[in-house]
């Protein structure tokens, strides 16, 4: 299969889904000519127009809103927020209108958008650049949320994203835009709430979002030389959630880690834990550990950035005491 | 910076801001060096072009009185009175930088000169330096805010937000826009609609258009207004013209999609603001090319002594990570 990088595969799946639906179009701060500060919408608005790729000033609320607007009236916006930090800027837009039009006009109407935009750290980037506000979305009820770990993924969820009737939020790991990985030429589509088991094993189940999925995946590889057989899933959206793939997992292997970049505390490594607790405890021979990154705004400083996020080798180091039995009590 | 309220009408006022002018231009060509050596971890913005807005305003403060300052921030943090040794360590993220390496180029702050600090969020300060000025006039202080951001801030909602506070409240606070011509990859035409000046105006607020290559212009009408901020008449308004030399962060190389190689060239050679004022200090005779060389080479000995210094310095221990999320607190996860 040919690969191509994240970027890549986010611009084929907003041409694709632009030349299917003339309804769609893209609305964001130097999306036309500069293709995003990312160059990740290259070339879109040579084939699209200035009409349907349209740069705005550095508006936030006022061009969410107006998508939402838009949304409503029967077009399908696709909006790209710069950094995912900005959405601190759009709350009231997104949460407060797109995300309650359905529900508000007892379903008479919708705000079919989607909202693309980053998270991730060790980028040095500072502290109003590097965060991961997911969850922040995902508590808010009526919004859709996908977290791709890979090109695969950033390209089947983001079509399903823009042909679903609901607002939809997408995170994609600024880390990774350069990412590669096979894409298939032929078109797909990556249904939402379905988690992709990534390998199988019996020991621990270590659930990752986003790039954690490779954490989990390298994590998983280290404790393989120990003989201990992990077993990494791929929730791809955390709403909705396959609960059912996680839970099904951890009956079988007894043990899971949780491994997101939001913050440690009130985050979704939380949420899921407490679903596994209350759905799989009597499977469990360990308590579910959940890594976030640090509770602390991103510091710059590269020797302090760096600690602040999960890595491989702590995912191991956590799986080997949890497999041990050295933390039924969790410090 | 001087400590008193003054006019910069003497020799030795328009030799310092000479010579801040030069500071910030090299400061600056020694920051996109360390970029393009990969010694500076990730991206900044350079302020080159712009030093006569930075020095003729906080030449005319005092140095209690506060600015806010932006992404591109280190011409404001060197004009209001920052050292160099402190703010290249910032840069590298070490822990003698102004915020323990914590805060990096876009965060950078000096609080014992009255800089509130860069900001990352466009339109991000614009309240800070309003509240600023609340403090001013609750607390019965003289004090002024200046808020530095630059034309693509002026589609900040919170920006008419908070005009409209000051102007209702008599705050002592000046708008300081940077119109640079560009926010990001693209023209102020394309993402101001009629006049930005006007919109200062519609609040009732005076506001003024001033060469921003011209540093005596910058500094005159800053001091005047500086002045009857302190006496109650604020809130002002400035939009400053002036330009970016470099893209717009040191990794925006290749930019001719956006702008021409013509017009950097035609602001470089015509409108740059140290040369414009090098120019009129020799032909006024208030300097020799000589003088103003050796200020010029101990400058630039002085960055040079301070890069090294900061390459050489050590990172924060690793124990600071969770440190300062609450103040009070030593280890907020402890
Ligand atoms: C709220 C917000 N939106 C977008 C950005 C990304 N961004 C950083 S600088 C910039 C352009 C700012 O232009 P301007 O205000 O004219 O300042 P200049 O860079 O020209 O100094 C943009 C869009 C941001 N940092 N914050
Ligand atoms: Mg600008």
């Amino acid at each position: 299969m040919r690969e191509i990088t994240l970027s890549q595969a986010v611009n084929e799946a907003l041409a694709e889904e632009m030349r299917r639906d003339p309804t769609t179009f893209i609305i964001g701060e130097d999306v036309a000519e500069a293709g995003t500060p990312f160059k990740i919408l290259s070339g879109l608005v040579e084939e699209f127009g200035t009409k349907r790729v349209v740069d705005t000033p550095i508006s936030e609320p006022g061009f969410v809103g107006l998508a939402v607007g838009a949304a409503m009236t029967g077009t399908r916006p696709i909006v790209d927020l710069m950094f995912g930090d900005f959405i601190f800027l759009i709350m009231d837009q997104l949460c407060n209108q797109a995300a309650k039009t359905h529900y508000m006009s007892g379903g008479k109407m919708t705000a079919p958008m989607v909202l693309r935009t980053n998270l991730g750290a060790t980028r040095r980037s500072g502290a109003q650049h590097s965060q991961s506000l997911h969850a922040l979305v995902a508590h808010i009820p009526g919004l859709k949320v996908a977290m791709p770990s890979s090109a695969y993924e950033a390209k089947g969820l983001l079509k399903t994203a823009i042909r679903d009737n609901n607002p939809v939020v997408i995170f994609e790991d600024k880390l990774m835009y350069q990412d590669k990985a096979g894409v298939p030429e032929k078109e797909y589509l990556i249904p939402f709430g379905i988690a992709n088991v990534k390998r199988t094993g019996s020991d621990i189940t270590l659930i990752g979002t986003s790039s954690m999925v490779q954490v989990a995946e390298a994590a998983a590889d280290i404790l393989a030389l120990e003989g201990i057989s992990a077993e990494v899933i791929d929730p791809r959206t955390i709403v909705p959630l396959d609960e059912g793939t996680l839970i099904k997992s951890v009956k079988k292997t007894s043990r899971a880690i949780i491994i997101d970049e939001g913050h440690q505390s009130y985050g979704i490594t939380g949420e899921i834990a407490s679903r596994l607790n209350e759905k799989a405890f009597y499977y469990l021979d360990a308590p579910v550990l959940r890594m976030g990154a640090m509770d602390v705004p991103i510091p710059f400083s590269p020797a302090l950035e760096d600690i602040t996020v999960p890595t491989p080798e702590r995912v191991a180091a956590n799986a080997r005491k949890l497999c041990a039995g050295e933390m039924i009590h969790a410090t | 910076m001087s400590t008193e309220t003054k006019t910069a009408s003497n020799t030795e006022d328009y030799l310092r801001m000479y010579r801040q002018m030069v500071r910030i231009r090299t400061f600056e060509d020694n920051a996109n060096q360390l970029y393009l050596s990969a010694k500076m971890p990730g991206l900044t913005h350079m302020y080159s072009g712009q030093e006569a807005v930075a020095v003729g305003i906080c030449e005319a403060l005092k140095v209690s009185d506060k600015i806010t300052s932006t992404h591109r921030g280190h011409g404001h943090c060197v004009a209001k009175g920052a050292n160099f040794k402190e703010m290249f360590c910032e840069l590298l993220g070490k822990e003698e930088g102004y915020c323990r390496g914590k805060g990096g180029s876009m965060h950078i702050a000096d609080q014992s000169n009255g800089n509130l600090g860069a900001n990352a969020i466009v339109g991000g300060s614009m309240g800070i330096a309003t509240g600023s000025a609340f403090t001013a006039k609750m607390l019965g202080k003289d004090d002024v805010t200046v808020c530095f951001f630059g034309d693509g801030a002026t589609a900040q909602g919170i920006m008419y937000e908070v005009m409209n506070m000051a102007a209702l409240w008599n705050l002592p606070v000046i708008y300081a826009c940077e119109n640079n011509g560009y926010s990001e990859y693209t023209k102020t035409e394309e993402i101001a609609a009629g006049s930005i000046t006007a919109r200062a105006e519609a609040f009732g607020i005076e506001a003024f258009q001033v060469d921003g290559q011209d540093v005596l212009a910058v500094n005159t009408l800053a001091t005047d207004l500086a002045a009857r901020a302190r006496k109650g008449e604020g809130p002002f308004f400035i939009e400053l013209m002036t330009y970016r030399y470099h893209g717009h962060h040191v990794g925006d190389i290749n930019r001719e999609y956006y702008r021409t190689k013509d017009e950097e060239k035609d602001w470089k050679e015509n409108r740059d603001p140290i040369i414009r004022f090098r120019t009129h200090l020799v032909v006024e005779g208030l300097a020799t090319e000589e003088e103003l060389d050796a200020f010029n080479a101990e400058i630039a000995s002085d960055a040079e002594a301070a890069v090294a210094y900061a390459l050489d310095a050590k990172y924060p221990d690793v124990s600071e990570v969770d440190m300062h999320v609450f103040t009070d607190i030593k280890h907020a996860l402890a």
